[in-house]
């Protein structure tokens, strides 16, 4: 990583894996303090003793073993989490999942809990995160989405139809704090090399978790409203965008 | 749970640092035992805070309760036959003398701003520009009460609790607030002071002229051009000023009322004050200080010892003579690094200090240069001898070096004997300051603060980064003080 990274105290939610995990361990060699937070104990505390191994610091990283869909247990704990750290100028929500879902399949039970985990636990850990943010005129707020979430497409109704919302909902909370001094940043990751993605075929532009999470937190440094992983994603998420959907249905991506 | 409507960011004066606390500003003692029960509910801390002005993290802590005092500001009894007052702690300084003047009364210390809390005052045992004749402001303090982590109110005096009277004026908020303090005022006969700005071209006549006026000034106060070099280095500009006698002012009443004290909001009768802070940024960096310094230096080279009265408040409170000047500094704040040195020591170290300055491209905007004596409370940072006070700008881009600068002259500073002033301190470390750390009294201190306090309920960002160590945060989730 070139530029130092500019926060101290971080919460990384849904850090037990993948790109997730990545951002924590980048964060923690950065010097940051980082807060670990994920449903899995187990992976989070071999995580935690990884990066404290690798840091020389034991502290550098605390475990808090959390189930998003729990969203009444947030407000306590990250008060408390933001004691144990002593402080708070990052809040990273990478918490997700993408159920496989077949071509015909319409399962509530399936897409209810995408909606859970996806939006409604993004909701439960980055509003107190932007009401704190706000109340100190500073900090930084990253959601990772999915270029998924770009455009409904056919495989995942539920799945991208989360993204869509977590993008509307972090682009409104970048609306009210923004003025404030706080940054909200949209990661869209394209496909990356995680369990999520695990025996799936057909990935464009397939990238590793450790070079997304370089990536994406490099963006956030530099203050970027919504940052592509990787930036080619860009352009070609801008030109899909704006196909007519009387097209776009014709098409199979 | 903590509502999240307390949550504040604090600042340290200087505005180098800041924390986020839950702060509570209560009017009553009921409203302080209120704060004790919620800390002990939450298992968080109290920093105590009184109008903040500390320059650095003197009255912040992070991620834990705020105690400010500065609402419980009643005057509770005022004599002005024998100049007794009794006040409660968030009484400033500029609420006192306001009350106090046109009774022929002034606060016998006073810092170089009226914004200070008597509470915060108290706690960091302050001086002025008369430390070497009358002391610190400890030692015009008869009595006050102490309430305690435990909650019990204790009255304490040079005859009554006698150690804790001399541990907690210094003690920097650490063993118990302030409830209300009893302070015997100075008499005054009228509202100005006889001053006479003396040139000084050199560091080593700074020494010898304040050496020499000690018997004579009631106050003596040096400013250094801190961009003086080679024969010029230490040069600047020494005020002495006098009270003047009974009969010597044939207007005492007048001078002696509040409106002829307050500062002017204009200056020269025109440019508003409020937005000087603002003409001052483009020379808030080194050509423009230097430039403004070396005009400073040179008109009053030109116009000598020319003798003036001035108001006890022009005087006294020149650091309030721009309504908030810190902000010409810009986003990143200054801090203040001030070293008090033996009078043997002293004028090596500030050559050397001003030197290393210099060398490492790091020049102080401004040098305070002051007289001081020993005081006998237990956390005193007074020696027999000067202070230099020196205020760096910080940014973005020379925070680490500027750390760096400063732990480089703290260890040149402690070689020579010297002490710091938590009311200034942003940079000491406890690797930095071992030996200052066993000493027995500051552990007399340690002993006495877990005598009181067993349970660490006062503790200050200062505090956590001298007395416990960087890590203190850790410990203190390891040794279970905070709730699950």
């Amino acid at each position: 990583m070139t530029a130092p990274l500019p926060w101290r105290h971080a919460i990384v939610v849904g850090a037990s894996s993948g790109l997730g995990a990545a951002v924590a361990r980048q964060l923690a060699a950065g010097g940051c303090r980082v807060a670990l937070v994920a449903r899995r104990a187990g992976e989070l505390a071999a995580l935690a003793r990884d990066i404290g191994a690798a840091t020389g610091d034991p502290a550098r990283a605390l475990a808090f073993p959390h189930d998003v869909t729990h969203g009444d247990e947030v407000p306590a704990l990250f008060q408390r989490i933001c004691h144990e750290l002593g402080g708070l100028d990052l809040l990273v929500y990478a918490a997700g999942v993408m159920p496989r879902v077949g071509a015909d399949e319409y399962d509530l039970a399936k897409d209810r809990s995408i909606v859970e985990v996806n939006v409604v636990g993004a909701m439960a850990w980055c509003n107190p995160a932007a009401e704190r943010f706000a109340r100190a005129g500073s900090g930084t707020l990253v959601g990772i989405s999915s270029v998924a979430g770009d455009r409904g497409r056919r495989g995942n109704p539920a799945y991208t139809a989360s993204k869509a919302a977590l993008d509307t909902y972090l682009e409104a909370v970048r609306n009210r704090v923004a003025r404030l001094g706080v940054r909200v940043v949209t990661v869209k990751p394209g496909p990356v090399d995680t369990p999520m993605t695990k025996g799936m075929d057909r990935l464009p532009l397939l990238v590793s978790a450790e070079a997304a999470a370089t990536e994406l937190l490099a963006g956030a440094a530099r203050g970027r409203r919504v940052v592509y992983v990787p930036a080619k994603w860009r352009p070609i998420m801008f030109v899909i965008r704006h196909i007519p959907s009387f097209v776009f249905r014709h098409l199979d991506i | 749970m903590l509502p999240a409507d307390r949550l504040e960011r604090v600042w340290s004066w200087g505005g180098a640092t800041s924390a986020m606390s839950w702060v509570y500003r209560p009017t009553t003692i009921g409203g302080l035992h209120e704060v004790l029960a919620l800390a002990r509910a939450e298992g968080r801390t109290i920093g105590l805070r009184g109008a903040g002005q500390s320059y650095g993290d003197a009255a912040t802590n992070a991620e834990n309760l705020c105690l400010d005092t500065s609402r419980m500001n009643r005057i509770l009894e005022w004599d002005p036959a024998s100049g007794r007052i009794r006040v409660e702690p968030g009484v400033t300084i500029g609420q006192l003398w306001r009350y106090t003047i046109e009774d022929g009364w002034w606060p016998p210390v006073v810092s170089g701003t009226m914004f200070t809390s008597l509470g915060g005052a108290a706690a960091m045992n302050i001086h002025g520009k008369n430390n070497w004749k009358v002391g610190t402001i400890g030692e015009h303090v008869e009595a006050f009460e102490l309430l305690l982590p435990s909650g019990e109110i204790v009255r304490c005096s040079r005859e009554e609790r006698s150690d804790l009277f001399h541990a907690a004026i210094g003690g920097f908020g650490m063993l118990g607030c302030f409830t209300s303090l009893t302070l015997r005022l100075k008499r005054i006969h009228s509202g100005l002071l006889e001053v006479e700005p003396i040139p000084i071209r050199s560091l080593g006549e700074m020494f010898d002229v304040v050496e020499e006026r000690m018997d004579a000034a009631d106050y003596l106060v040096g400013w250094v051009d801190t961009f003086g070099r080679g024969r010029g280095l230490g040069r600047g500009l020494v005020h002495h000023a006098t009270y003047l006698r009974d009969g010597e002012d044939p207007m005492a009443a007048q001078t002696l009322r509040v409106a002829s004290q307050e500062l002017p909001p204009t200056l020269m009768g025109v440019v508003p004050k409020s937005l000087m802070w603002l003409a001052m940024r483009p020379f808030t960096n080194d050509p423009g200080v230097r430039l403004v310094n070396a005009t400073k230096y040179g008109l009053s080279a030109l116009e000598g010892r020319r003798r003036y009265r001035q108001s006890h408040v022009g005087f006294a409170f020149l650091l309030d003579y721009v309504p908030d000047w810190k902000r010409s500094y810009g986003g990143g704040g200054l801090i203040q690094y001030q070293t008090f040195l033996p009078a043997a020591t002293a004028r090596d170290v500030y050559r050397e200090i001003l030197e290393r300055s210099h060398r490492a491209g790091l020049t102080p905007y401004l040098g305070v240069f002051k007289r001081h004596r020993m005081d006998p409370f237990l956390m005193t940072h007074a020696v027999d001898g000067y202070s230099l006070a020196l205020d760096f700008k910080v940014t973005a881009r020379n925070r680490r070096r500027l750390w760096e600068h400063a732990a480089d002259l703290t260890r040149v500073v402690l070689d020579a004997g010297g002490r710091f002033y938590f009311a200034k301190d942003s940079t000491l470390t406890a690797s930095q300051l071992e030996t200052y750390l066993a000493e027995e009294r500051v552990q007399r201190f340690l002993a006495l603060k877990r005598r009181l306090d067993p349970e660490g309920l006062l503790v200050t960002d200062l505090y956590r980064r001298i007395f416990r160590g960087p890590d203190a945060m850790d410990k203190e989730a390891r040794d279970g003080r905070i709730s699950p």
